[in-house]
């Protein structure tokens, strides 16, 4: 008798943790510091060759490019979507944001679907966590979150953002030497990686004391070494400068690979063991996947003379 | 010395011994390398583990130290195997113990020193060990290959009961079928390490899975983990058949399935490297397989209802008498349960992998890949922690405990474990915190409570080898008298303390 009790416990609390899906969302944003370094700065990345890969395979990048200091923010993104539903390049549907996409060539390799021209969407607005609201005419960032990682964007919604204003995604090789520089390290500031050096999956940052261990974004260029209410911060920019290139949010890359739909992202996120951040780890989904830890940044071509 | 001797006789030239040693090596690790993930890992014990043991954790080196990490446990676990298959397998007098010795040997120098290359810095004399340990393991397969050669006339089956085609004993037949798919798969996982291995570009398959145009070497590395840990896991149902004393109609059904459906499976996984079909072999193999095990556990079901005196009773008294003793019902259990939380979600992930999983993104896709193995071999070794408690004469109310503990932690944990790694399709990832707390309290409680009935039982059998007359002399007077120190003349006749192994055929 008491081994069936005891087993009718067990399964009982085995259906309780797949019904314990409900959660309170939090009512108040939390602490907002606001942005740690400038997301409107861009970062020089010289010509010459670098250590890429898990194996740290010399490999030739032989030109000039630039790349935001820090992801996209929240505040900036809106400011586009503004912008360009103005200018009539994307458009508000039943599902959010869309934009028109070319479409990839397909060759029905197993398990590739089929990215066709047409509209995709770029952002839902009607998550629940959702960091930019719409009224019917204007996008406003939620308060207290205005310089923080978008997310929410799909590879289509962060390529429209990029190529709105002339610039473009990076290829995953021009993100990963942006991040490690030269020399092979496996993390943007080095090789060893403590919780104070970036957001990642129980890294006990103060954002997890009200979102648990999965906690939540931290302003871009959180990581710069000030004290953040006792939470004290070590400055961890990659080797040119740019900061967040190893956790808080994945940031999506440009490339588009045949025989496949797949895009790629980097860097890992506040959802991630510390181990996913190594510079040369990936992620990748669909380029219509959306998730509260995904986000961006853009790279742009270096113009001779020009000093932007 | 004598002292010495006698229980070196015991731990390293008695199977019970050995497979103590050898359990206890995988407590060992486990416990110490548990803490460099998951929640030890989180409340920073990882940190104290390393700066204490002076471990070099270099992070581009993380995929290799992990794949060392298991094949090292996976070949203490294959030596567990090969210890009960030496034990319940009649075979030429000798061969049980040169076979055992050297796979003690190899998988030891491999573990030991497989270890010390992944996490204590490259010194490659402890890499050409660590392939030295393995390669002893392989030829210790091999020998037991020809120990169980079925066609043997001393071999010929006697017992009409048991699975035969004509004189041959088809259980042994099983038995030898499985040792030569292994040694198949190991050198098809052989050839794919040496070059991965070679070139420091270990990788582990789960991160490769999504690459549209996989080498043939990394579709090897897939084929070799898959099957292997399949292989191992027949071996362990047909040492459990053994056990239970399989026989009559279902047995005779029972082992051709398992013989073919262990081939086809193998010839299934190996052919993952050349033939985009591969997956429906496995899949008509598996059934095979699968089938044979559901045949043992109606046997063995049935069986011990009628031994617990459940026989002719109500359907409540037949439960009762089925649950009478958890260290039996549990191995059986266990195969059962592992349809719910091993083949069932493959299953489903391989029907619906476009419609579904190939829309999560590959991380998430990567957390039910890991969950999947992880699952099968802890599911495999609580069979065999239970099989080895039965063993140590594990008796009365601990035997009740130990075995529940171990049924209802690691089924807790294991369950836990599969709503974990599936939740992406029923919640969200915005939404997902309280699921993955509390789905990770009951995993954490669940193999806590699995891993403490395992540190009881080893200090009990630590313990009783301090005992001048211990539990391990009479384990060894039992099976090795010639080694074994005579009683004294007050002393009760060691045939009358003997365990009930149910080992012999």
């Amino acid at each position: 008798m008491r081994t069936r009790v005891l087993l009718s416990l067990t399964l009982a609390a085995l259906l309780l943790a797949g019904c314990a899906a409900e959660i309170e969302m939090p009512p108040e944003p939390p602490l907002v510091p606001g942005a740690g370094a400038d997301p409107e700065a861009w970062a020089l990345v010289p010509a010459g060759d670098f250590l890429a890969g898990q194996q740290s395979e010399r490999t030739p990048l032989p030109y000039d490019y630039e790349i935001e200091v820090t992801n996209v923010t929240v505040a900036q993104y809106a400011a586009y979507l503004n912008e360009a539903l103005a200018a009539g390049a994307i458009k508000v549907g039943e599902d959010g944001v869309v934009g028109f996409y070319p479409g990839d060539v397909f060759r029905g390799y197993k398990h590739e679907e089929e990215i066709a021209a047409g509209d995709w969407l770029h952002m839902p607005l009607d998550e629940p966590n959702q960091r930019i609201t719409f009224d019917g005419e204007t996008f406003s960032p939620v308060a207290g979150y205005e310089d923080h990682p978008v997310t929410y964007v799909t590879w289509f919604g962060a390529k429209a953002y990029c190529e709105f204003y002339g610039w473009r995604l990076p290829t995953a090789l021009e993100w990963e030497k942006a991040a490690r520089g030269t020399d092979g390290r496996a993390y943007p500031w080095g090789d060893d990686i403590e919780a104070r050096n970036a957001n990642y999956y129980a890294s006990g940052d103060p954002f997890e004391a009200d979102f648990g261990k999965l906690g939540d974004t931290t302003p871009v260029g959180f990581y710069n070494g000030q004290s953040y209410g006792g939470f004290e911060t070590l400055d961890s920019p990659s080797p040119y400068g740019l900061y967040d290139m190893a956790g808080n949010v994945w940031q999506w890359t440009g490339d588009v690979y045949e025989n496949q739909h797949y895009r790629y992202m980097r860097g890992g996120s506040k959802a991630d063991y510390g181990y996913m951040l190594r510079a040369w780890s990936t992620n990748n989904a669909g380029p219509d996947y959306y998730s509260p830890n995904v986000g961006f940044r853009c790279a742009r071509d270096v113009t001779k003379g020009a000093t932007q | 010395m004598q002292a010495v001797r006698s229980r070196f006789n015991y731990l390293f030239r008695s199977t019970k011994g050995l497979v103590l040693v050898a359990i206890a090596l995988i407590a060992l690790v486990t416990a110490i390398w548990g803490t460099l993930s998951g929640p030890l890992a989180e409340m920073g014990v990882k940190d104290v583990t390393v700066r204490v043991l002076g471990m070099d954790l270099n992070p581009a080196e993380r995929e290799g130290r992990i794949i060392i990490l298991y094949h090292v446990i996976a070949q203490a676990v294959i030596a567990i195997e090969v210890y009960l298959i030496t034990r319940i397998i009649p075979m030429k007098p000798g061969r049980q113990e040169t076979i055992n010795a050297t796979i003690t040997v190899g998988y030891i120098t491999s573990l030991i020193f497989g270890l010390a290359f992944a996490y204590f810095g490259h010194n490659y004399i402890y890499h050409g060990l660590f392939i030295a340990g393995q390669t002893l393991v392989f030829f210790a397969g091999v020998m037991l290959l020809e120990a169980l050669w079925p066609w043997q006339k001393a071999y010929h089956v006697t017992d009409r009961e048991l699975s035969h085609w004509g004189n041959i004993d088809l259980e042994r037949v099983a038995f030898f079928t499985m040792a030569v798919c292994t040694l198949i798969s190991a050198v098809f996982g052989a050839v794919a390490g040496a070059n991965f291995g070679n070139e420091f570009t270990a990788f582990l398959a789960e991160d490769v899975v999504r690459n549209p145009n996989k080498p043939i070497l990394q579709r090897a590395v897939i084929g070799h983990l898959h099957i292997m840990l399949t292989l191992i896991a027949i071996a362990i149902t047909l040492i459990i058949g053994r056990w239970f004393d399989f026989r009559g109609a279902l047995h005779k059904i029972a082992m051709p399935l398992m013989i073919v459906g262990t081939i086809i499976t193998s010839v299934g996984a190996w052919s993952v490297t050349w033939v985009s079909w591969a997956h429906t072999t496995i899949y008509v193999g598996s059934v095979g397989v699968m089938l044979a095990a559901l045949m043992l556990v109606i046997f063995g079901w049935r069986k011990l209802i009628n031994e617990q005196g459940g026989a002719g009773g109500s359907f409540g008294q037949k439960i009762r008498a089925l649950l009478k003793d958890p260290l039996k019902f549990g191995p059986l259990w266990q195969m059962v349960f592992m349809n719910f939380t091993v083949s069932g979600v493959g299953i489903f992930m391989a029907v619906k992998l476009d419609e579904i999983i190939r829309v999560w993104p590959w991380r998430e896709e990567r957390i039910t890949l890991t969950g999947h193995w992880h699952i099968l071999s802890g599911i495999i070794a609580t069979i065999i922690l239970m099989y080895y408690a039965d063993m140590a004469g594990l008796k009365g109310w601990l035997r009740q405990w130990f075995g529940w503990a171990v049924i209802i932690g690691s089924d807790i944990a294991f369950a836990a474990v599969t709503v974990f790694s599936m939740k992406r399709l029923f919640i969200s990832e915005e939404t997902q915190q309280p699921l993955v707390n509390t789905t990770m309290i009951l995993a954490d409680f669940g193999l806590a409570l699995v891993l403490v009935m395992l540190a009881a039982l080893m200090i009990w059998r630590l313990a009783d080898l301090f005992a001048a007359r211990g539990r391990w002399q009479h384990e060894l007077a039992d099976e090795r008298p010639e080694l074994a120190e005579p009683a004294a003349p007050d002393e009760e006749p060691i045939d009358a303390l003997r365990t009930a192994g149910g080992m012999t055929r």
